[in-house]
């Protein structure tokens, strides 16, 4: 799980190393200069099926969620007592004006599931940032620095590890008040290990590469050593993660809303859904089945995205 | 061995005092334990007398050494809201989730390691895009939501199991199923990627020269190798179901430790659920810590090293 072969010092185009594996993987290239980092990941991704469907995915549910007022035939919080649970328009009973069926409350749910993809980019990709800020911080600051920090670091690692995340976070948000912006931060807060371990691991090896050392000799300090030697070579691994992390934050709101102490109603989030949809789960089974396959899609499209730009910028391409 | 193991319980027993320095101040710190006690409209007086009674008005580290120290001697505290000692909530409540975890555990082994196998033996096989398929899509279902599908199909669909509670062994084959499936994408290729690995090495060509083959000559030669890291992630993966349990408990009614956990957070039962997340801590600090052992007496270049 850790990805460590995907070495931002070696994508570096002055290392030779990277040079070679560029020049063997195009052989259809035209001799002159070997491509770019960033155009080598390019032509490798046309050719990534998980890539171009994880990618697909995302931008979709991301284009989805901006799009939601427009594409949502129905207010997401509109009530109607009439029309209670309503099976899909092709099912048996079914109306073809409520698509994908009505819920508890009459609310369309079509609608309410566009609706929910907002509320779950949301909350994934701001919980992603707050986790990048602490662990990118940590791990940069253990790599270079070394020594007790980086000691008492990897002992905060441990220490993070050990705790229940799920359950922590569940007590916090309970005892604070759950709202949208209160799991955004409790969930971020308690997701920076990933980013810690990669970052850290890679920057101790570009802190050994000579043109560290160069910057270190014209009297650059760590600050600016760090900001312009070593954070742009870290770039594409804290892309990856964070790609990971998306996920893995998506589901942790999922279960937070699906317990009880996350998002709260009447808010569409599709965790919170499917709890609501359990009481009638066994004779409208829809109720879970449709939020469930939209957190499915979501999450998986994320980790095939992250699989995927991997794959495309390690400099040995696939493993 | 004897230095490393001391090394190892050394730092996990500084982990765990850690860990139950952080949630002890998290949880009293973030909040005020009389208000979640006298709940939303309690009068200035009322809280007073119950910062009095439950000694809530004396410094936080006072109160943390106070906590720390029955922790020490087995006194976990009054709950407020069972009106019981909360040593005797985990204790009653502990048998069924260890039970459950272990059965998960059992889930885990026999999904994941012959998958591995399969897959390992012939790289880039349609075999082995199964096992990809497989370890990527449980990566990517909620836990809760694969539960709710196995009802639907396995207890309404299909009535072979019971829909809810913890009366029999019948009543923990989904649970076991459901929380053992999410440890199956990591060890699947933990047992995949080691033996490929042992697969290209010398002793297995020599093997191979001697005419073994296929599956004999994986689970026979190259699993004996192969198998040495994933046993340390089992120990990790027990470790992690304690904390799992919570949502698979709340699904399937079982009274383990998880549901308490939930129950204790919904009754703003502070002393309740700092005990458990300090017991699921706890025990993943000693599984952790059994890991690291099981890996020195296991492999040698450990333990010298």
């Amino acid at each position: 799980m850790i990805m460590t072969d995907a070495d931002p010092a070696q994508t570096d185009p002055t290392q030779p190393h990277a040079a070679k594996s560029a020049v063997a993987a195009t052989d259809d290239a035209p001799e002159a200069l070997p491509p770019t980092p960033l155009r080598l990941a390019l032509t490798r991704a046309r050719g990534h099926g998980g890539l171009l469907i994880g990618g697909t995915i995302i931008v979709l549910l991301i284009l989805i969620a901006i799009f939601a007022p427009l594409l949502a035939p129905h207010d997401p919080f509109a009530q109607s007592l009439s029309a209670r649970m309503l099976p899909p328009a092709w099912a048996e009973g079914g109306n073809a004006d409520y698509i994908l069926g009505t819920d508890q409350n009459g609310r369309d749910y079509l609608s309410r599931l566009i609706y929910g993809a907002r509320i779950s980019l949301l909350i994934g990709l701001g919980a992603a940032s707050i986790g990048m800020l602490i662990g990118v911080t940590l791990g940069v600051i253990a790599g270079y620095f070394g020594g007790w920090i980086d000691h008492a670091v990897s002992f905060l690692l441990t220490a993070q590890l050990a705790l229940p995340g799920l359950l922590l976070a569940m007590a916090l948000v309970f005892i604070i008040g759950p709202s949208v912006w209160v799991v955004i931060c409790i969930v971020g807060v308690l997701h920076w290990t990933y980013y810690l371990v990669v970052t850290r691991a890679a920057t101790q090896r570009i802190r050994s590469l000579d043109f560290v050392a160069a910057a270190q000799a014209a009297g650059s300090t760590p600050g600016q050593v760090i900001r312009h030697e070593i954070l742009p070579n870290l770039i594409s691994s804290i892309i990856v993660i964070f790609t990971f992390e998306l996920g893995i934050a998506i589901l942790a709101e999922s279960s937070l809303s699906f317990l009880g102490v996350g998002i709260q109603p009447p808010m569409p989030s599709w965790g919170l859904m499917i709890a609501e949809g359990k009481q009638a789960m066994f004779y409208r089974p829809w109720l879970v089945v449709l939020p469930g396959l939209c957190l499915f899609a979501l999450v998986i499209g994320a980790n095939l995205l992250g699989d995927g730009l991997r794959d495309v910028t390690s400099p040995d391409g696939r493993n | 061995m004897l230095r490393y193991i001391l090394q190892r319980g050394a730092l996990a027993l500084a982990v765990a005092f850690t860990v139950s320095l952080a949630t002890f101040f998290l949880l009293n710190v973030a909040t005020d334990p009389a208000y979640a006690i006298a709940g939303e409209d309690a009068t200035p007086e009322m809280l007073a007398q119950i910062r009095d009674t439950y000694g809530l008005d004396r410094p936080l580290a006072t109160r943390y050494f106070d906590w720390l120290g029955g922790v020490l001697t087995g006194n976990f505290g009054e709950s407020y809201y069972w009106n019981k000692p909360v040593a005797e909530l985990v204790a009653s409540r502990a048998p069924t989730t260890i039970a459950l975890a272990l059965s998960a555990l059992s889930v885990t082994i026999l999904i994941s390691i012959p998958l591995g196998a399969w897959a390992a033996l012939k790289p880039n096989s349609w075999a082995d895009r199964f096992a990809l398929g497989v370890a990527v899509s449980a990566q990517a279902v909620p836990n809760f939501w694969l539960g709710l599908i196995m009802i639907i199909l396995f207890s309404v669909t299909i009535p072979i199991f019971p829909v809810s509670g913890d009366d029999t062994w019948l009543h923990f084959v989904l649970p076991a199923f459901v929380l053992g499936a999410s440890s199956v994408p990591a060890v699947m290729r933990l047992t995949r990627t080691g033996l490929i690995e042992v697969m290209d090495s010398d002793y297995i060509r020599t093997a191979r020269s001697k005419g073994f083959r296929g599956m004999p000559l994986l689970t026979r030669h190259a699993m004996r190798n192969a198998i040495l890291p994933v046993v340390s992630v089992l120990a990790v993966q027990l470790g992690q179901k304690f904390g799992g349990s919570v949502i698979t408990e709340s699904i399937f009614a079982i009274n383990g430790l998880g549901r308490l956990a939930l129950e204790s957070i919904l009754g703003s039962d502070i002393p309740t659920v700092q005990m458990l997340i300090f017991v699921f801590a706890l025990v993943f600090v000693a599984m952790n810590l059994l890991a690291d052992i099981l890996n020195a007496a296991l492999d040698p270049r450990i333990r010298i090293g």
